[in-house]
């Protein structure tokens, strides 16, 4: 089983607690000027689907009830780092280099 | 031995030397939810200073506060104090925005005690019983439903659980206890 470093709860918890929310940090196109289908599709439908580091989005479920971000290593599973949403997006290579 | 029944009367349902599971008297309960900069103006009106940290529980007389989220609290009190906290809540709502709801139908606690009450919880559990301390407690989930769970000492806990689940909580502590006194 995983174990999930929560930000809010500040614990690294079982993850039965969590739920997988997708990729993270995909900016929904500004609604207010027109939008091409084009736009429309990516935002929707295209993903990186990466092998190796992933930023996707978790949900603390039976937990604290939010959302955060983590980056995930999608061949080893490894959690590279966990952080609260609305903070910004870590560089892959600070990640990379702390990690070793 | 009791049964379970449909009106959750309240009583033992599991006895013995290694764990006894009862299922508590109902009281009032609320899920408070409110912004950070207001945490004061609300504790003085219910009377009991709301924890900040995710887990934490503070009481005061009758009134019982664990901190579930950032900003979400859930409340216990007696019945009969719940009218008071309604009103207080009430007197600042003008001021002080928040949400208090009653959600004392919801839920139904058990009471978990006895040497073998941290293996009986960790059947359905995945949490670190141990690392909770004592006076903590967490939202976590049992079996794949969401509970709160309160560690009120070394081998003596409370487990609250929607009421329509509890029967199948309730059943599978009952077979973890027989499990259990087996051994």
């Amino acid at each position: 089983m995983l174990l999930i470093h929560c930000p809010y709860c500040a614990q690294t918890l079982p993850e039965l607690e969590f739920t997988y929310a997708g990729e993270a940090h995909i900016a929904r196109p500004d609604a207010s000027s027109p939008v091409s289908d084009e736009e429309w599709r990516n935002f929707l439908f295209i993903r990186t689907n990466v092998k190796g580091p992933h930023y996707e989005r978790w949900r603390h479920s039976h937990g604290c009830g939010r959302f955060f971000n983590a980056v995930r290593d999608t061949v080893s599973d490894r959690f590279l780092i966990t952080y609260k949403a609305g903070e910004k997006r870590p560089e892959l290579s600070d990640l990379l280099e702390k990690s070793k | 031995m009791m049964a379970l029944t449909p009106e959750f009367t309240p009583g033992q349902l599991v006895s013995g030397d290694v764990v006894s599971v009862s299922l508590m008297a109902p009281v009032a309960r609320f899920s408070l939810r409110l912004r950070a900069a207001d945490i004061p103006a609300v504790s003085t009106a219910i009377g009991v200073d709301l924890p900040t940290r995710i887990g934490a529980c503070a009481h005061h007389e009758t009134v019982e506060v664990m901190c579930l989220g950032p900003d979400e609290w859930q409340i216990q009190t007696d019945a009969n104090d719940s009218v008071r906290l309604i009103n207080a809540c009430a007197a600042i709502y003008a001021q002080v925005p928040h949400s208090l709801t009653d959600i004392s139908a919801r839920e139904v606690t058990i009471s978990i005690e006895g040497p073998g009450a941290v293996d009986l919880l960790s059947i359905g559990c995945p949490r670190d019983i141990d690392k909770i301390a004592i006076g903590t407690g967490c939202r976590t989930v049992f079996d794949g439903v969401s509970t709160v769970l309160w560690r009120d000492g070394e081998t003596r806990f409370r487990l609250d659980i929607w009421r329509s689940f509890a029967p199948h909580v309730i059943g599978l502590i009952q077979t973890g206890c027989a499990e259990l006194a087996a051994q």
